[in-house]
């Protein structure tokens, strides 16, 4: 189901806690089998819930609360722009309305190509970075203005 | 970043957050000294509490205080809790600490479990920080391997282990308790209390959650002494503090300024309100405190009491500036959008009023307000806050309620001429991409 | 104690107490909707909100501690401007379809909205949309009414043992369901209809049955497991539209287990009998009662004239009541027979003649959550068991530690310490070694009658694990399993058992399989060692006349299908059943219709020794009547005199005497002087038999909704890997089942929690009858 190197890693993050609490290891599970599989189908969910000793819904509970978990494939980048407040007074949904144009996609689409999906984010505690937008949840990119968007996705396309 | 304090100083250079750069600049000495004069855990506490460190994380609370519920013979594990987990709009100062200055928590971390008799502690780390995530993670193996965390810290017979959590996208972590239910892997509902975590803590033992700042702050006042620490503030409000500026300046940032400082000064460090436009109105505390109008925090002086006292509160220090062109309604719709998306659902009040709030503001918004929408919007409020079993609740009503109250004009404009009464052009022009 | 004060009333409540707990005692209600009793504190709803001395706000009284010298005012001005603050929430998003909500009328929320909601909605925004949940054959599902109290969350995790409902996602969007697909499989799923406080969850069987208020209540008690729920059945138009549990706290608390409360399906199959037969020249005619009664009386006096009353025989269910299993044995008895028994799927009769009393469980129901060790022999506990099973889940949260010894595992949804899995051949000697850890951890020397046994005991690590536990409890039991009691070796498990409970200072108990396992002892319903033939003995071998109660005896009894063959030899077979089989129509020469047991009075003796009575809930269907009755006219056309009662509280005070109890006396798991069968274990593949929850009795396997859940799936064969190994067919293979009383065909599956060497295969199912005996030698072979 997950690849010896997503297990390993998983093993890594279950030992940061007490022998009896492997079930604190759920979020980081679902996150190395996200970065895996792209998404969290109900077998992958299923597995984590194996593996950890956990009933599957108690993970599902997890993987359904935070956001950052996708419970339906996405894109192969999924960017996502923070348009909360701080950021929008910098130009974060003005950033967002560029995005959309180029990639001819709304919030909560993807791509006929199916390269990219875009979120709407909530505050990534980087407001002063504005416009700020993650890809693929993990790497952050700040100052968004549209020559580096431009740039951004014209790396990711490659 | 401007320093001019403790946290965020002498950080030159991109190599910073390593553990030979921090020990340059005085890194791991306050917990040297400690070991090696075997300074007693009492002594390190009432240091902390001359120090009159108060909680940076939002609530204010003395943390010479919050050390010493800690049972102190309580038989068995006891815990350690940093909240990194910043994700209030507008706060974004945790993320400037564990980037450039990780190893300044990981000390005061190792401080805090051996003035309080705890062997283990954890990080929380927000989880659309994942870089940053993932630069903690190589701090702490630095610090293990250099026997400032583990068995045997520097040889003495304090062991302390610390291990980095992340979030993968819920404000509510932030709640000291939803985040010990997420360490915990389920999903991040706070905990009603009584119990606090200081008896039922993480995995039912006692556990004390401190923000990163706050822990960042405690090298300084072992080294220094508490006194040296108050002496950077005013009384009752020691130390200096992370502003994050935000929104309508010509520099947003993080800036380190000794508490007390005034308004006008932090918004002059920030570059003014950008574009050489008015003030309308400040957020002072991160998006959940209320908002004043430009004249009161003009007046106000960023510490505890000054805010507080202008009506509004410090927070985790998180200072959203917004300009004329601003729509006073357009911005609480954003804001009330944002708890509605963030409730955690356990409580009713607010899964189902923040919904409601939003819905509300989002109708007058675009035409469709009613009358009394502002008298309901007011009660709503009303009904959520106080009975709930976190601060979430409250936190989605106040910016609604400051904001009727104080710019009540423009949200009857929008009700009754069906438009805002800034033009949209102005405010397209006012929120357009701006990079310093 | 702490003092308080609650409305202007003072009153003193214990240390640790809640709001909520002295609110109830001084009588002041407190509305709320996630708070239960019996359920961890979440405090989620807000309803309870009050007002507290000093407390900048109102306080959840579910949540809130006592402290010494509180006062709270649970109607003040605060509070009531809180709760409808609160009701209004509520309200916002729940529908308004009351009129077509089976809750209506018994709806938490609806009720408290009339104290509490507004006469208008201030909200005129769209209301939610939820989508409903397959939660399986029980519990149908409307969530948009669903208010997120989590009681059902709650009840799954920790009355159930597994969690099996979540919340997911969050805020608005916040749902309760299963794990995606999946369904809900506890045996207690049913107790979430009762817990939901609005139309969220709601009976799948009863649905749009019927209103609340047009039902009348009565009282009634479980015919099933040996437990003894306490029910409230509901009936409109005299038929049975549902049954709820009846609240005692000294049983089945507030819950019922789905056998309990949804088996009231099968009163109205098409099954039912409702006017007597007789078979003539081999053709079935209905009969009036007079001549089927007479066709009985004559029967039964012609066999004792041509063949003397030793050749007639009686076989009752142990689901009968108190006064049809003493009308039974009085009847035999009366004909100068001593053949009747009741302990049908017993296969071990020895200790018989050597008892001391009627097997029961040794202690009261409610001491249960006080042991502190506990060791299970021979018992597939949590089907078997199901409300049992939950206090001991409670019980283990407070420290209780379980030890169990079978030959095949499933989940028990509760911590077992110690699981000793070994085949049914090896369970004695098993037993025989935790004896001799026991008294090796006592350091004295052995006094017991089993000496020459312990000699020749092995050490095993496991046994001696268990003996340790025991032997560490300050409140430990033994208790004997249906497993055990069937068993092969039944009188050897029950004198080790009885002797490691002796050396250990434990309670020794006996759990009981069916609602009258101790009844049928009490009501004589037993042969007297030498003057009477127990139930394998007279399907053994043919009599020439039979009566048999309430069973089917293909199902039923421990010989399986092969037990049909006896009764066709038969002269005469009078069947005294609510339900009509086809096996009957084959064996039975007269089918009488009796009354099941919303249909009759009667009574039942559970575990504990706690005699039961209740009444007819409903009149009998068409001509059936009230099983004591018939065999009281049966013995009456006899001129039996032990017949010739006038009621049937008459029959009561017979067995039971004046006041209506079970003399303590009359109960005890003593035996004395069972010659101990040790063989070495069988090296030959064996059999284990469950008895499936549905499938147990008569009327359980004729619940259309009870036969849709998971545990009534169609029996397979199930064997270790190991096994598997050995026997060389792979998991998912067709195999022929061999025993010698017969075969069957089945898919054969790996199964980890059965002991090596054993397939598991259940029984009480037609597929599995022809099968026979509950244990003992079968082959496989791959068809």
């Amino acid at each position: 189901m997950l690849s010896p190197e997503s297990l390993k890693k998983i093993d890594r993050e279950i030992a940061k806690y007490p022998p009896d609490q492997k079930q604190s290891a759920s979020m980081g599970a679902l996150r190395i089998a996200q970065e895996e599989k792209g998404w969290l189908a109900s077998e992958t969910i299923e597995f984590v819930a194996e593996y950890l000793g956990m009933p599957a819904i108690a993970v599902y509970e997890v993987a359904s609360f935070y956001n950052m978990y996708d419970l339906a494939p996405v894109g192969a980048k999924k960017i996502s722009v923070c348009t909360n407040l701080p950021c929008a007074l910098s130009g974060g949904v003005h950033a967002a309305d560029y995005i959309k144009k180029k990639l001819g996609i709304d919030f909560n689409e993807t791509t006929a190509d199916g390269q990219f999906t875009l979120k709407e984010g909530e505050c990534m505690g980087a407001c002063g970075d504005a416009p700020v937008l993650l890809v693929n949840n993990h790497r952050m990119c700040s100052w968004m203005t549209e020559e580096k968007i431009d740039q951004l996705l014209a790396d990711l396309k490659k | 970043m401007t320093s001019q304090g403790i946290i965020l100083s002498g950080l030159d250079g991109d190599r910073t957050w390593r553990l030979a750069d921090y020990v340059k600049r005085g890194g791991y000495d306050a917990l040297r000294k400690i070991i090696a004069e075997k300074i007693p855990a009492d002594q390190i506490i009432s240091e902390v509490k001359k120090s009159a460190l108060r909680g940076r994380g939002g609530a204010g609370f003395p943390t010479g205080l919050k050390w010493s519920f800690m049972p102190r013979a309580f038989p068995g594990a006891k815990y350690i809790a940093c909240n990194s987990d910043e994700g209030e709009p507008g706060t974004f100062k945790d993320r400037d600490i564990l980037r450039y200055n990780p190893h300044s928590v990981i000390e005061g971390m190792v401080i805090a479990g051996y003035a309080m008799g705890c062997e283990r502690g954890y990080n929380y780390i927000h989880g659309e920080i994942f870089e940053t995530y993932e630069r903690f993670e190589e701090a702490l193996q630095e610090a293990r391997e250099a026997g400032l965390l583990g068995n045997n810290i520097l040889g003495s017979d304090f062991s302390f282990d610390l291990f980095a959590h992340h979030g993968y996208g819920a404000y509510i972590c932030g709640e000291e308790t939803a985040l010990l239910e997420s360490i915990e892997g389920k999903k991040g509902q706070p905990r009603f209390k009584p119990p606090f975590p200081a008896s039922f803590g993480l995995y039912g033992k006692p556990t004390t959650i401190n923000n990163t700042e706050t822990f960042a702050s405690i090298p300084y006042i072992i080294r220094e002494g508490g006194d040296a620490f108050l002496a950077l503030g005013k009384p009752n409000n020691g130390g200096t503090k992370l502003f994050s500026v935000s929104g309508h300046v010509n520099k947003p940032g993080n800036y380190e300024i000794p508490l007390g400082t005034p308004f006008s000064t932090l918004l002059e460090m920030a570059g003014g309100v950008r574009g050489g436009r008015k003030l309308k109105a400040v957020i002072p505390g991160g998006s959940s405190a209320p908002v004043l109008p430009a004249s009161v925090m003009m007046d106000c002086t960023m510490d505890y009491d000054s805010i507080s006292k202008g009506g509004s509160m410090l927070g985790s220090g998180a200072v959203i500036v917004m300009d004329e062109t601003t729509c006073m309604v357009k911005a609480l719709e954003r804001l009330s959008y944002f708890y509605f998306e963030e409730s955690c659902g356990q409580c009713t009040p607010c899964r189902e009023g923040t919904g409601w709030l939003y819905r509300v503001v989002h109708r007058i918004e675009n035409g469709l307000g009613r009358p009394d929408d502002l008298d309901l919007l007011n009660s709503v409020t009303a009904n959520i806050m106080g009975r709930t079993i976190c601060a979430l609740g409250d936190a989605a009503s106040m910016p609604v309620q400051s904001f009727v109250k104080h710019f009540g004009d423009e949200f009857a404009f929008h009700i009754e001429h069906k438009k805002c009464l800034v033009p949209k052009d102005v405010q397209h022009e006012g929120s357009k991409i701006y990079v310093a | 104690m702490l003092e308080i004060e609650i409305d202007g009333k003072q009153l003193q409540v214990p240390d640790g107490s809640t709001v909520m707990e002295a609110a109830t005692q001084v009588g002041a209600y407190v509305p709320h909707f996630c708070y239960h009793k019996k359920l961890s504190i979440a405090a989620n709803c807000r309803m309870c909100l009050v007002q507290v001395e000093k407390a900048p706000k109102p306080l959840p009284a579910c949540a809130t501690p006592v402290t010494n010298g509180m006062k709270v005012w649970t109607h003040s001005e605060q509070a009531v401007k809180a709760q409808k603050g609160v009701m209004e929430f509520l309200l916002i998003n729940h529908p308004l379809d009351c009129p077509i909500c089976d809750q209506g009328g018994e709806c938490q929320l609806q009720d408290l909205s009339v104290g509490y909601g507004g006469v208008q909605s201030r909200y005129e925004e769209e209301k939610r949309v939820v989508s409903n949940k397959d939660l399986g054959p029980l519990v149908s599902t409307d969530m948009t009414r669903c208010i997120n109290c989590t009681r059902c969350v709650r009840f799954t995790t920790e009355i159930a043992g597994l969690m099996e409902l979540g919340q997911a996602f969050r805020g608005e969007h916040a749902e309760i369901m299963p794990f995606v697909e999946k369904t809900i499989e506890t045996e207690l799923s049913g107790n979430i209809i009762d817990l939901c406080p609005v139309g969220a969850l709601t009976s799948k069987p009863f649905r749009f049955g019927a209103r609340a208020w047009e039902m009348s209540r009565r009282k009634s008690v479980s015919p099933h497991d040996s437990l003894g729920s306490n029910l409230v059945v509901q009936i409109k138009n005299d038929q049975v539209k549902r049954v709820l549990p009846l609240e005692n706290e000294e049983l089945n608390e507030c819950w019922l287990s789905d056998k309990d409360r949804f088996s009231y399906e099968a009163l109205a199959s098409e099954e039912r009998l409702t006017r007597p037969m007789i078979k003539q020249g081999g053709q079935w005619t209905e009969a009036d009662w007079a001549t089927a009664l007479e066709y009985v009386a004559n029967g039964l006096k012609s066999v004792t004239a041509e063949h003397g009353a030793a050749s007639i025989g009686a076989l009752a269910s142990p689901h009968s009541t108190l006064e049809e299993l003493y009308l039974t044995q009085a009847v035999v008895r009366g004909l100068g027979s001593g053949n009747v028994d009741f302990r049908l799927r017993q296969s071990d009769f020895s200790a018989d003649g050597k008892r001391e009393g009627a097997p029961w469980l040794g202690m009261p129901v409610s001491k249960i959550g006080s042991l502190d060790r506990l060791f299970v022999i021979g018992s597939f506990f949590r089907k078997d068991h199901p409300l049992i099973a939950q206090r001991i889940r409670q019980a283990a949260k407070r420290g209780l530690k379980v030890s169990a010894l079978n030959p095949a595992f499933d989940d028990w949804q509760l911590p077992v310490v110690n699981a000793l899995n070994v085949r049914p051949s090896a369970m004695a000697s098993s037993l025989l070694a935790v004896l001799k850890g026991l008294v090796e951890i006592s350091g004295e020397a052995y006094d017991g009658e089993y000496a020459a046994a312990l000699a020749g005991a092995s050490s095993e690590p496991a046994a001696r694990a268990i003996a340790e536990s025991i032997a560490s409890g300050r409140r430990s039991a033994v208790w004997l399993g249906n497993l055990a009691v069937q068993h092969q070796d039944a009188a050897t498990l029950h004198a080790l058992a009885q002797e490691i409970a002796r050396v250990a200072k434990a309670t020794f108990g006996v759990v009981g399989e069916a609602a009258n396992s101790v009844g049928g002892y009490i009501a004589n319903a037993v042969p007297v060692a030498g003057k009477g033939l127990n139930a394998a003995q007279m399907l053994a071998s043919p009599l020439k006349a039979y009566l048999l109660l309430n069973l089917e005896p293909e199902l039923d009894t421990a010989a399986g299908s092969s037990a049909l063959r006896t009764l066709g030899k038969a002269e005469m077979v009078a069947v005294f059943s609510a339900f009509k089989s086809a096996a009957a129509l084959e064996y039975a020469d007269v089918i009488l219709p009796v009354a099941p047991f919303t249909e009759t009075a009667g009574t039942y003796v559970n575990c504990e020794g706690r005699a039961q009575s209740f009444y007819p809930v409903v009149k009998p269907r068409g001509e059936a009547r009230p099983g004591w009755k018939v065999l009281k006219v049966i013995g009456d056309m006899l001129g039996l005199e032990s017949c010739s009662v006038d009621s049937i509280e008459d029959v009561r005070k017979r067995v039971l005497g004046a006041d209506g109890f079970v003399e303590p006396a009359k109960l005890g798991n003593a035996v004395h002087g069972v010659e101990l069968k040790i063989a070495p274990a069988s090296v030959r593949l064996e059999r284990v038999a469950d008895v499936p929850i549905y499938f147990a009795d008569p009327i359980a396997r004729r619940s259309a909704a009870l036969q849709q859940t998971t545990d009534a799936a169609e029996p397979k064969a199930r064997v270790s890997k190991a096994t598997l190994a050995q026997i060389g067919i792979d998991s998912g293979a067709r195999v022929k089942l061999v025993s010698s009383e017969g075969s069957v065909v089945v898919t054969l599956i790996e199964d980890e929690g059965v002991a090596g060497g054993c397939v598991r295969l259940a029984a009480a199912h037609v597929l599995t009858a022809p099968l026979g005996a509950l244990n003992g030698e079968v082959s496989v072979e791959r068809v």
